[in-house]
């Protein structure tokens, strides 16, 4: 697995020649072997429980799930899982809503908090400092203290029990109105300045000139909004009583709670609620990890 | 298009509607007011009524308040949340950290081992839940190593303390790769002339560890020390979807949110009695977010 260092001049594989770390110094062979060593050890550990998840909705119906030993691979994989998860819950439904209600979001959060955050950065206006506070005591409130409250505000609105109302709390966030104004204040001013020079009004400045220079964080105000929404477990919950109107998750919690025997079912449902959200992550990963360090210093 | 009434001398942009600004802010601001503030306001309101989910409340003052004091639920709950900071908390400071400067040199296939730590931040806690509920089952794959390495079989998901315990472990094999990422940008900072110097010295990699990397990273430390203490306090879908909805063995796993969410919602749900227990929330959280600050403040000076 390592490349010890006597080795080096000879031909050796495709390898590069010598390991080095981010300062350039070489890193040692064994050094080397240990770090792949215990590398693979938590990879094992992060990843082979999602494996087996997939593993076990793969196996059929005469395959025992709970041999000791346990097998690893299915020994005769079959999609036969997915067809009964769906016979035995609307599956497809629960990941429609999902769906629905996830991208709703995500283009609830990138035009309200673009707009918000451009107000709070770049106009002038009385009370501007007000609205600022307002934002940032809302991203302070512990969302699991108030669900009762919005619970009961959603009801007052008549929309409990609706998609719409597993939407409205969350639709603009108030970190991402934060995100979203310290893009725009990081933004050099002069170039706005020559366009109001040139007679652009304070929309074109907007869609023209600020918004296309904090595309990286608009995208990681989509991608954490799409997270957010189609991972969320706690407000759905609550707010969704029809199970003919439930996201992925409840739904997930639904079976689990009706057909708990049935581990086949139960891991091919969860395979189908998280392979969206990996895909996704292995395309964008960088804006994933991006978000978490704005996310971080903010939070 | 109104035009500003004196010439700007500033170089500000004057031209706008004065309406404009607040027509930028107003979705924003119309979200968060009505489902964010006013929520909190009201909770606050109705943490001195009787308030049901169908009923409007009368006010009753500390009644509610009083009426905790008394409740074993609610002081199961709080022992649970409290003892599910203190378990993950510290977990979710060090563990990262180590992973941290394991994926941080720059050795070949390094992005994807980094990219695979992070899966678990990315998968909904449903998911989580379920995948571990499965793999601690009696039955389940842990199990069948446990048997087959000759330790017997352990009933992770039947006894009450290993049950709460389970729930910690699988809270901060979700974090790992979110604080992972969190202490990566921090040690990009470190200088690598501090290393070099302690190794110099004849300092061993533990001890530059302590001396070198800890106190360099420190400010980081307290950060994810806020953060995952508020967020292990909140516990609430680990514990509901691997003990069930009414808490495990007697409820006796029963967090203090779930406790919330079970009293408060439903068309029976005493709206009045969950919004105190929320306001207890509220409270723990922001002396949770003081101490770990505070503690920070010592420190330095």
């Amino acid at each position: 697995m390592s490349v010890p260092d006597r080795v080096r001049p000879a031909p050796a594989a495709n390898r590069p020649p010598r390991v080095t770390d981010e300062h350039g110094r070489r890193v040692r062979g064994w050094e080397l072997a240990l770090r792949y060593l215990l590398l693979l050890a938590v990879l094992a550990l992060t990843v082979g429980p999602f494996l087996w998840q997939l593993s076990t909705s793969l196996k059929g119906p005469t395959e025992d799930i709970y041999s000791s030993p346990p097998g690893f691979l299915p020994a005769h994989p079959t999609l036969h899982n997915y067809e009964r998860v769906a016979q035995t819950v609307p599956v497809w439904d629960y990941a429609l809503n999902s769906l629905k209600v996830a991208s709703a979001n995500v283009v609830t959060n990138c035009a309200g908090s673009a707009l918000a955050g451009y107000a709070l950065a770049r106009l002038r206006y009385r009370g501007r400092r007000a609205a600022t506070l307002v934002f940032v005591l809302a991203m302070l409130v512990p969302v699991e203290g108030i669900i009762i409250a919005q619970f009961t505000t959603m009801r007052e609105l008549g929309l409990n029990n609706t998609l719409i109302g597993v939407l409205l709390p969350g639709c603009v966030g108030a970190m991402n109105v934060l995100l979203m104004r310290n893009a725009f204040l990081n933004l050099p001013y002069e170039i706005e300045e020559a366009a109001y020079v040139d007679g652009a009004d304070v929309w074109q400045r907007f869609l023209r000139i600020a918004l296309p220079s904090v595309k990286g964080t608009l995208a990681v105000v989509a991608i954490f909004a799409f997270m957010g929404a189609w991972d969320d477990f706690l407000w759905p919950l609550i707010v969704l009583s029809d199970p003919s109107r439930f996201t992925l998750t409840i739904g997930l919690n639904y079976l689990h709670g009706t057909f708990a025997n049935d581990e086949r079912l139960v891991a091919a449902g969860t395979v189908i609620a998280v392979a969206p959200l990996i895909a996704l992550f292995a395309c964008l990963q960088r804006y994933f990890f991006r978000g978490v360090g704005e996310g971080a210093v903010k939070g | 298009m109104a035009s500003p009434t004196a010439p700007a001398p500033t170089t500000r942009v004057r031209r706008q509607l004065p309406t404009s600004p607040w027509l930028f802010a107003a979705p924003g601001l119309l979200i968060v007011g009505v489902f964010i503030l006013y929520p909190f306001l009201s909770t606050l309101v109705n943490s001195f009524t009787d308030r049901r989910t169908l009923l409007p409340g009368r006010y009753v003052g500390l009644a509610n308040f009083r009426e905790l004091l008394h409740d074993d639920m609610f002081w199961i709950g709080l022992r649970n949340s409290t003892l599910y900071v203190l378990g993950v908390v510290p977990a979710l400071v060090v563990l990262p950290l180590l992973l941290a400067l394991l994926v941080r040199k720059n050795i070949p296939g390094i992005t994807f081992f980094r990219s695979a730590f992070y899966t678990p931040v990315v998968a909904s806690i449903v998911v989580v839940g379920l995948i571990w509920v499965w793999l601690l089952d009696e039955r389940g794959l842990v199990n069948a190593v446990l048997e087959a390495v000759g330790v017997g079989r352990v009933g992770f998901l039947s006894d009450q303390w290993l049950l709460l315990i389970s729930a910690m472990a699988v809270t901060v094999w979700k974090g790992l790769g979110y604080y992972m990422i969190i202490y990566l940008a921090a040690l990009a900072n470190v200088p690598r002339e501090l290393h070099e110097a302690a190794a110099v010295d004849g300092a061993g990699a533990v001890r530059r560890f302590l001396s070198v990397t800890v106190p360099a990273v420190r400010s980081t430390m307290v950060l994810v020390g806020a953060l995952s203490s508020v967020a292990a306090f909140k516990v609430f879908s680990e514990v509901y979807l691997m003990a069930g909805p009414s808490g495990g063995p007697a409820g006796e796993d029963t967090t203090l949110v779930m406790l919330v969410q079970r009293t408060g919602t439903g068309l029976t749900g005493r709206v009045g009695y969950a919004s105190a227990l929320s306001v207890v929330v509220f409270v723990v959280t922001v002396a949770l977010m003081l101490l770990v600050l505070r503690a920070d403040r010592k420190d330095e000076s």
